[in-house]
């Protein structure tokens, strides 16, 4: 019996509070629309970013003169006793000629069949902050300043410097950049329902006041007020669901093919994506008004 | 155990047995508790209650009364002489700064927060401005109230055309608040108080907005509610109705109680008309001299 009063009383005040109702549920439908395209676009773009920050890598020249067995050496090395590595990729003398032809075939046309390119290893941090070390790992710095490498043959150990500080710099200001937008659209958002929110539990602090007084306990009055905002968040949540739906299906779906940022796997999926809208709408708005009916049950 | 026993203990054996049957409970000796005070009969107890307010205003100054179980008092004064801020007090809205407030034997200053609800189940409260729900119906006001005590749906369709006989709404039922007169107002407040039968009624100026007329109704309602057995204790202005009624009278002047009396009149002394035309004339040659 208790369930059914608390959802009668809560659409009864619906009904005959429909603006405030109406106000609310809209800043929720609005919110929720901000945040549903928000949250993939800074998605895509930190996927972005991280994969461009894949692309941090560290090149191991081996000698010219490098011996199978002096190769093998090298790779497990690589791959067993060094620290800060994630991928190792090696690449042959023959490997590494067939793709330079490729890229360009007039140059290695004047060089005939001799191969100046050496046996290389690419091997990949395991996170891209960590790329000096790695080199530092693979080379450390000798009290003369220059760098000796671990292993004798090894001739060189580069790791692109200006391209990776760029690359690490400028990912960082947009992850950072977009935390901080995701952060405070965050915080607007739950500012704004709550506002909504008390300024409709304001118009009723009268009606709170005698339901104090005739003897309801706090949660007698607030359950009502929360299913309310459970039934006015839902709304407003499902609306811009399907706002959103509206607009995935006519504008962004065309444009997949297009634009591979869009297409980026790193985004949310669409159906995880409605459920963390829903959840949250509903959260924030029920949420919302039972933490605001505190300072008028205070009677 | 019901909420009405828990808090406001047994009921005196003096209480008339057919509302006892009424309200579902045992007709025989009561129940002592070892914590029930020497005097059982009061339901009303104030020992040199003080109520300060934050901006320095004194609400009361050592206030010590009793109200026995059955009686119907006026407490009269001029306004900010403390009427209110004991009905304040008595319905948990406030608490005193110093004394000790029982009720039915149950001081007030250390029942928990989340006591309070059941606590004010027990009282029934008539305020000058109604306070009733606007967006009600004159029938969903009074079952609102036996809603929140956990009253079922059989109980509410038993009870609430029961009491709005008594107060002479049956043909409001469906009204909104705004459809109704000021007494008729006041009546839909009267019978929600009552509706619980609580042994205790507080009214706060419940004629202030009140006609001549209508509010002798309002008074003759109270009254009959005091013959069922409850304590009712009114807080007014209304000097007509004191002097008519003949009850007890407690006046307060300045948070102080100056006058206790088992069958008084609203003044001691009515002012007579040449001290009334004194008191014109001053005021009319301090306003010269200013």
């Amino acid at each position: 019996m208790r369930f059914t009063f608390f959802l009668r009383e809560a659409t009864r005040s619906l009904r005959r509070n429909a603006v405030p109702s109406f106000a609310a549920m809209a800043s929720v439908l609005v919110t929720m629309l901000t945040l549903g395209v928000f949250i993939p676009m800074v998605q895509a773009t930190t996927g972005a970013a991280n994969e461009v920050r894949g692309k941090v890598l560290v090149d191991v020249f081996l000698n010219a003169n490098a011996t199978d067995a002096a190769v093998e050496r090298v790779r497990k090395t690589l791959t067993q006793d060094t620290k800060y590595v994630g991928n190792v990729t090696y690449v042959s003398k023959a490997e590494a000629y067939a793709r330079e032809k490729k890229k360009n075939p007039e140059a290695y046309q004047l060089l005939g069949n001799s191969n100046p390119l050496p046996d290389t290893f690419r091997v990949s941090p395991d996170q891209p902050g960590n790329v000096g070390k790695l080199r530092d790992e693979l080379a450390p710095v000798t009290p003369s300043g220059e760098r000796a490498a671990i292993d004798p043959a090894i001739d060189e150990v580069k790791n692109r410097r200006d391209e990776t500080t760029k690359i690490l710099s400028a990912t960082r200001v947009v992850k950072l950049s977009m935390a901080f937008l995701a952060l405070l659209l965050v915080l607007a958002s739950v500012l704004l329902i709550s506002n909504t929110i008390r300024l409709s539990l304001f118009a009723r602090r009268r009606e709170v006041e005698v339901m104090k007084l005739v003897g309801a306990t706090d949660w007698f009055i607030r359950w009502p007020f929360v299913i309310e905002g459970i039934i006015v968040g839902a709304m407003g949540g499902v609306m811009a669901i399907v706002l959103l739906l509206v607009g995935k299906v006519a504008f962004i779906d065309p444009l997949k093919q297009d634009f591979s940022l869009i297409a980026a796997p790193e985004t949310l999926n669409f159906g995880v994506l409605i459920a963390v809208l829903l959840f949250a709408s509903v959260a924030v708005s029920a949420a919302g008004s039972g933490l605001s009916l505190r300072r008028f049950l205070r009677v | 155990m019901s909420a009405s026993k828990r808090h406001l203990g047994a009921r005196p054996a003096h209480l008339p047995a057919a509302r006892r049957r009424a309200q579902g409970q045992p007709i025989g000796p009561p129940a002592r508790s070892a914590d029930l005070p020497p005097d059982a009969r009061n339901i009303i107890e104030f020992r040199n209650v003080c109520m300060h307010y934050p901006t320095g205003d004194i609400g009361l100054d050592g206030a010590t009364f009793n109200v026995r179980q059955g009686e119907f008092v006026f407490m009269v004064g001029s306004t900010g002489s403390g009427k209110s801020t004991i009905m304040n007090l008595l319905i948990m809205e406030r608490t005193a700064t110093a004394g000790t407030i029982r009720v039915a034997g149950r001081p007030l200053e250390t029942m928990e927060r989340t006591k309070v609800p059941y606590y004010r189940r027990n009282i029934g409260v008539v305020f000058q401005d109604f306070k009733l729900l606007p967006n009600r119906t004159v029938h969903d006001n009074i079952a609102y109230a036996l809603s929140a005590t956990g009253a079922t749906r059989k109980e509410i369709r038993a009870k609430v055309p029961d009491v709005l006989r008594l107060t002479g709404l049956s043909t409001k039922l469906h009204n909104y608040p705004d459809q109704l007169s000021g007494g008729e107002k006041q009546r839909v407040s009267v019978a929600r108080a009552f509706v619980n039968h609580p042994p205790l009624l507080l009214a706060d100026e419940p004629t202030g907005n009140l006609d001549p007329h209508t509010s002798l109704g309002i008074m003759q309602l109270l009254y009959r509610i005091y013959r069922t057995g409850t304590t009712v204790l009114v807080a007014t202005h209304d000097s007509h109705m004191v002097d008519r009624m003949r009850r007890r009278v407690i006046e307060l002047q300045g948070g102080r109680i100056i006058r206790d009396e088992a069958s008084g009149l609203y003044a001691q002394r009515e002012q007579t008309t040449d001290e009334f035309g004194d008191l014109l004339d001053n005021a009319y040659h301090d306003l010269g001299r200013e």
